[in-house]
């Protein structure tokens, strides 16, 4: 739901305190076949193959969007420095408030998680982003990583903002009656209640490890499960898949659901749960 | 579970040279209007409207074009394909005399409609655009259940010579509507929507899909209006405020096209 300029408003009109875009890439681009998303028993899984409609076709949509007040976290992928650099500069000129960086991807060759992957490129390609523009820049990681905390510190020491862990697990499904891998990438990413386990855990090794802010995603579709991601160390949440389980409003819903727990357990205010599970 | 049922296909039909209706068992209520994710395995997965509507049985009916279309044409009975929906919103017939203007491949979601109409003892008034007359299909299964047909083609080869917008503007002016539904270009859509008097009207949007259960957003138009999800049909206040609704469309990038 961060297509474009009106449905992107939509969701800034359900109480969502901030738009992060769809990532955008350099040229238009049209992702994969269908299907490209399918519904399983716990969760989403999909493979879109990062379709956007380039970074010059992009500028009028956060113009447009800019008219809401919503602060908006332009999301970008390159295949190296030099693209990402190229990208955060535009979207900068644009009017986000601030960037994130797409290191994550589970199933787009060239980009994402390959790139992700390896510290060295994490590190460069977030000190570069960084020397080149002065809104805050935030990396998104993948769990589907032996070395998750070694990626976080690699932002760190690139000078990131934050980290916001985590993108989606690498996954497949393949159906019974054709024998065949569902998706037309075969290779997808598994995201909703599924994978909110996961998530916790990468969230609180990150947060043992870093200290920069982390930005907890996957697998939220409740006040619980964001005041969970809190505990773990998370000092903001994102919501994605949670859209589908609980309509565009979920984020009303969740808001309302945090203050609920709040009052009921005597917190006042949220820094006070933040990474509380650690004591 | 927005998962593709896997069906086999137990008839089909051509309707004309490139039109083809494809029949699987697929039990369910269906609205008029709501349409089906098919999948053509190792090919694609598009949204079709569907244009038979029985307890145990559904079709479609679609025009080769792409890809997708074409494959789907060449399978045989007995092939499989996947199948998910229906989805979205479908008409809602109100009222006691109601025009229906199907135009191209829009007349496929348009029949059924009308069979509900008629069931429910609406008078109907049909108009079909296509651009030549070889391009007509389901004229005869409209006339059998009673609806009152008239066709538009193009190019004048069969009764009126024109647009479909043009001869349902003709008919407005002459008759007393309740109600106007239509499918088919977007363009014949919005000339209509301009001439329909004040009458109440819906018309069906067809963007780029891919979830079609309301969570990627790609088809999304307006103020995040998701066609596959609050659509595809809308009515004539929420289309006011679709600013790109007959302007422009967008392709698999989410780059627009101007229609």
């Amino acid at each position: 739901m961060d297509e474009n300029a009106g449905s992107m408003k939509r969701i800034a009109d359900c109480g969502a305190g901030a738009i992060i875009t769809k990532s955008i890439g350099l040229k238009p681009r049209e992702g994969y076949p269908n299907p490209t998303i399918v519904e399983l028993e716990c969760g989403l899984l999909n493979a879109m193959g990062l379709p956007n409609p380039g970074i010059e076709n992009f500028g009028d949509e956060i113009k447009k969007l800019k008219q809401s007040k919503t602060p908006i976290i332009g999301s970008i992928f390159g295949a190296d420095a030099t693209e990402f650099v190229k990208l955060a500069k535009e979207m900068k000129n644009y009017g986000v408030d601030a960037l994130e960086l797409n290191m994550s991807c589970p199933h787009a060759k060239g980009y994402g998680l390959e790139i992700g992957s390896d510290p060295k490129l994490v590190n460069e390609i977030t000190s570069k982003v960084k020397n080149a523009i002065k809104i805050p820049v935030f990396v998104k990681i993948s769990p589907n990583l032996m070395n998750i905390v070694e990626i976080a510190k690699a932002a760190e020491k690139g000078n990131a903002d934050a980290v916001v862990a985590i993108n989606t697990v690498k996954a497949m499904k393949i159906d019974l009656d054709l024998k065949m891998p569902v998706l037309s990438n075969k290779m997808g990413g598994y995201s909703g209640k599924a994978i909110k386990p996961i998530g916790i855990r990468c969230v609180y090794e990150i947060f043992k490890n870093v200290k920069i802010p982390i930005i907890g995603v996957g697998g939220i579709t409740n006040g619980e499960d964001a005041i969970e991601y809190m505990m773990a160390g998370a000092s903001a949440v994102q919501i994605g898949s949670g859209v589908y389980y609980r309509e565009i409003d979920i984020f009303k819903k969740i808001c309302k659901e945090i203050e609920e727990w709040m009052r009921n357990n005597n917190y006042k205010k949220l820094s006070e749960i933040i990474g509380v599970a650690h004591k | 579970m927005n998962y593709p049922k896997i069906v086999k296909i137990i008839d089909s039909k051509k309707e004309n040279s490139d039109v083809k209706t494809v029949l699987f068992n697929y039990p369910g209520k269906i609205v008029p209007g709501q349409f089906f994710m098919i999948w053509i395995p190792d090919v694609d997965e598009i949204p079709m409207s569907i244009s038979y509507i029985k307890k145990d049985v559904k079709g479609i009916t679609f025009r080769k074009v792409g890809d997708a279309t074409n494959a789907l044409f060449s399978l045989k009975k007995n092939d499989k394909i996947g199948v998910r929906g229906p989805y979205g919103n479908g008409f809602k017939i109100t009222g006691k005399n109601v025009l229906f203007v199907g135009g191209g491949t829009g007349i496929a979601m348009i029949v059924p409609a009308v069979e509900k109409a008629i069931k429910n003892k609406i008078k109907c008034t049909v108009v079909l655009g296509v651009g030549t007359k070889n391009e007509l299909f389901f004229e005869e299964r409209l006339k059998k259940i009673g609806a009152e047909v008239y066709v538009a083609t193009d190019d004048g080869s069969k009764s009126y010579k024109g647009f479909a917008s043009d001869l349902a503007k003709e008919l407005i002016e002459k008759n007393k509507f309740d109600q106007i539904l239509t499918c088919g270009p977007e363009l014949m859509m919005k000339k209509l929507y301009e001439s329909r008097k004040n009458i109440p009207l819906q018309a069906s949007m067809e963007r780029y899909m891919k979830c079609g259960f309301g969570i990627c957003g790609q088809c999304c138009v307006g103020e995040g209006l998701r066609v596959c999800k609050e659509g595809p049909v809308f009515d004539e206040k929420v289309l006011k405020n679709i600013k790109e609704f007959g302007v422009f469309s967008r392709d698999a990038s989410g780059s627009k096209v101007r229609l």
